[in-house]
């Protein structure tokens, strides 16, 4: 009964979210939606048993993505007014194409449900571990059979930062801050970097 | 009791949100790769819901990539949008023709 509940609690929320996160006027409100629409389906995730993808939602998600579209939204100078001018008139085809995805999407909904879509019985090789969480049942799995594309995972993301990094870091004078000299760096010596101290009790350290 | 359909019906109707707001929001890129976020999300539940209801964990290993390259995705979009944003003052999709030729 709470179950059912939390469920539709959630489920409500959640779509109510996503129609705000694309109807919003103001991007920063549309950003506070996203990250409510995160928080709900991590919540729905959580009905079902998936604790880790849920709170692997809500770290990546909303402590990452969320914020780096909130400081993308607030540092840029961006007119919204003028990119929201085509927002009536796109209206029209959009809700005649979400409309045809939707009545195709429960078409396939409904077939599943009287039997004519056969989804196939899982081997039971990947099945959860017997009196084990959640998360040690992933990590078994994740570390055993996938270990692979889990590492290709990491190089994804390694990618994706040093891409990040590559395409926003500003190419400035070889003097000013936050510019390397990888010649001056390599020309540095322990001698002159650092000083040895032997201060006495009480005294304190002179630079 | 709520059912798996229960849960597809939800992830399909985020779905739907996320190419609606794919199509209303034309000319706001960064509205736009929230859309494709939502329609990530979506697929997500659903993977979710399909391996819980299953008995299959891989559902969650995939869920787990998935969200991997949806970091990745929102990473180096919102990094090309600030540099593009840094040249041309502006972010309209519209004004995005310097490879027409």
């Amino acid at each position: 009964m709470i179950q059912t509940f939390a469920f539709y609690l959630f489920a409500v929320l959640v779509i109510a979210s996503a129609v705000m996160v694309i109807m919003s006027r103001n991007p920063v409100h549309s950003v506070l939606w996203l990250i409510l629409a995160f928080f709900n389906a991590a919540g729905l995730m959580v009905l079902v048993g998936a604790e880790f993808i849920a709170m692997l939602l809500v770290i990546v998600y909303v402590g990452a993505v969320a914020v780096l579209f909130l400081f993308v939204v607030m540092m840029l100078d961006i007119d919204f007014a003028e990119l929201r001018a085509g927002f009536i008139k796109n209206f029209p085809l959009g809700i005649a194409i979400a409309a045809v995805l939707l009545a195709e999407l429960v078409l396939g909904i409904g077939a599943y449900r009287v039997g004519a879509i056969e989804l196939g019985t899982p081997d039971g090789e990947s099945a959860p571990l017997l009196d084990r969480s959640n998360i040690e049942s992933i990590g078994a799995l994740l570390y055993r059979d996938y270990i692979f594309l889990f590492e290709a995972a990491g190089i994804i993301l390694l990618v994706a930062m040093i891409g990040a990094i590559v395409l926003t870091h500003r190419k400035g004078p070889k003097d000013a801050r936050g510019q390397q000299d990888i010649g001056k760096q390599n020309r540095r010596r322990p001698e002159e970097a650092t000083v040895m101290k032997q201060p006495g009790i009480g005294t304190g350290v002179e630079l | 009791m709520i059912g798996i359909e229960h849960y597809i019906v939800v992830s399909a109707i985020l779905f739907v949100l996320g190419v609606l707001g794919i199509f209303l929001n034309r000319k706001n890129i960064i509205v736009i790769l929230m859309a494709i976020e939502l329609i990530l999300l979506a697929v997500n539940i659903n993977l979710v819901a399909f391996s819980a209801f299953l008995g299959d964990l891989v559902g969650q290993v995939f869920a787990m990539f998935v969200l991997t390259v949806a970091a990745g995705e929102a990473a180096i979009g919102l990094a090309i949008l600030v540099i593009y944003f840094r040249g041309r003052g502006t972010i309209a999709v519209d004004d995005v023709d310097r490879l027409k030729g």
